[in-house]
């Protein structure tokens, strides 16, 4: 059975270690909050201006000066920090977060990501999903695995990219494929979901990959 | 006129008169996150102005009835440079129709663009955007055989910015994330106007706890009593069931 969207997000917090600082996009990504291991210390950032990102207010406490990349209101903790765009964009640039979770509408076989624009719909913008690709030490993407039963892992992407050659790891609710994207480029599968076979798999994916499955608990 | 007498002047007065009319068809506003810290009362004294073709950076595009967009809904912009517009159905709307200009940054290469400019850097490299349609068109470069693309400083003739508290010397500290964008929209014009919450005498605000210094702030208005932030997206969560028996948590 095909992972949840919970239990993609569970997936993506194994990516987590004590004492990183972490940056989540909106959607999916935004779930890895809640799956934190109990005594991990792990502080979020958001690319708006702040470090240590709190959980969503009580009711009647919400706050218009503090909200989250994502414009929701949000809190802050004893280890929280304001600083301004450019300050946060620097620590982002700078290669300071060490872990970058975001979501995709392609990634290509060589690491390469789309996830801003479709040509001739509506144009949204890319936010700071450009700077946070080419700036977090680690990327890793959270997608479903087919958009309107097409592959979104494919050898090239078709879609304006948002980097070139920037994601390590990509989490779908079938399967986790790491991506070498340094040197020569390799796709490898290393976890599928349970009861998802690998003929299955390959169907529903259009990139070249290699299969080493690890064993997970 | 010297600044402490432009500030002591206007600090009282309406917004509309904190405004250098007739403006140049060429605007900066502060804005970072969607409705926060946005100087939503000078974007109305724009609007009262009338003043046309406006170049604006900023990172949002407002909502329809809110921030920017009220300056949408009066086709008084012409181009936008922005990160990201997506709350926009006006925007939508006029970009489509061919009415309105876009270009879009990444946010953080946006946020550097202001800052440089307001420090007196023409241009600056970064990795951000290389390989995309960012860069196309621009210089490249590489530095220790990573690729980089160069980017242009933004210098306006006019921010406006929005600050918690100011003091009469024009030094202004924001609050929380409200910060975003404004410290470098203060730095980069020729004239910034802020509009603040509070307004203290000079010494009521610890020098070590100013976020921007007076030297950028060329005029200032006060904000009325009660003057209400607007939230776009209220996200809450629930009271554990012995908070909602009336236990502060």
């Amino acid at each position: 059975m095909p992972w949840t969207r919970d239990e993609m997000a569970a997936r993506a917090a194994r990516e987590l270690q004590d004492g990183f600082y972490v940056n989540l996009g909106i959607g999916i990504p935004t779930l890895v909050a809640n799956h934190v291991p109990a005594g991990m210390n792990v502080q979020l950032q958001s690319e708006n201006g702040m470090l240590g990102l709190g959980p969503f207010p009580y009711q009647g406490e919400e706050d218009p000066d503090l909200i989250n990349a994502g414009k929701q209101t949000i809190t802050e903790l004893p280890t929280s920090s304001y600083f301004s765009s450019a300050d946060s964009f620097g620590m982002i640039r700078g290669g300071h977060i060490d872990l970058s979770i975001l979501g995709a509408l392609q990634v290509a076989q060589n690491g390469d990501l789309a996830n801003w624009m479709i040509p001739g719909k509506m144009v949204k913008g890319m936010g700071g999903a450009m700077d946070l690709v080419a700036g977090v030490k680690r990327v890793v993407v959270l997608m479903e695995h087919t958009a309107g039963g097409k592959p979104k892992l494919l050898k090239a992407c078709t879609l304006p990219l948002t980097g070139a050659r920037v994601v390590d790891l990509v989490i779908t609710e079938l399967a986790v494929f790491e991506i070498a994207r340094k040197g020569d480029p390799r796709v490898t599968l290393i976890e599928l979901a349970p009861g998802v076979t690998e003929a299955e798999l390959r169907e529903k994916t259009e990139a070249e990959y290699a299969v080493a499955l690890r064993n997970v608990a | 006129m010297n600044a402490i007498q432009a500030l002591s002047q206007l600090s009282y007065g309406p917004p509309e008169r904190a405004l250098p009319i007739p403006l140049a068809p060429a605007c900066r506003k502060a804005r970072g996150g969607g409705l926060c810290g946005i100087p939503s009362v000078l974007i109305e004294a724009i609007r009262e102005s009338g003043v046309r073709d406006l170049t604006i950076v900023s990172n949002n595009a407002g909502i329809d009835d809110a921030g920017l967009g009220l300056l949408l809904q009066t086709r008084q912009v012409r181009k936008m440079i922005s990160s990201y517009v997506g709350e926009n159905r006006t925007f939508a709307e006029q970009f489509l129709a061919g009415e309105l200009e876009i270009e879009f940054n990444p946010q953080g290469t946006l946020a550097e663009r202001i800052r440089a400019g307001g420090a007196g850097i023409p241009a600056f490299f970064t990795r951000t955007g290389v390989g995309t349609e960012v860069a196309k068109g621009k210089e490249t470069r590489e530095f220790d055989g990573e690729t980089y693309v160069m980017e242009r400083g933004l210098f306006a003739d006019l921010s406006i910015v929005h600050a918690w508290m100011g003091d009469t010397e024009g030094n202004l500290v924001y609050r929380k994330t409200a910060r975003n964008f404004n410290p470098m929209m203060a730095s980069a014009s020729r004239m910034t106007v802020a509009q603040v919450e509070h307004l203290v005498k000079p010494g009521e605000i610890n020098p070590d706890h100013i976020h921007t210094p007076g030297i950028f702030i060329k005029r200032m208005i006060v904000l009325p009593p009660g003057f209400e932030k607007r939230i776009e997206q209220r996200t809450v969560r629930k009271r554990p069931a012995a908070a909602a028996a009336g236990e502060e948590v």
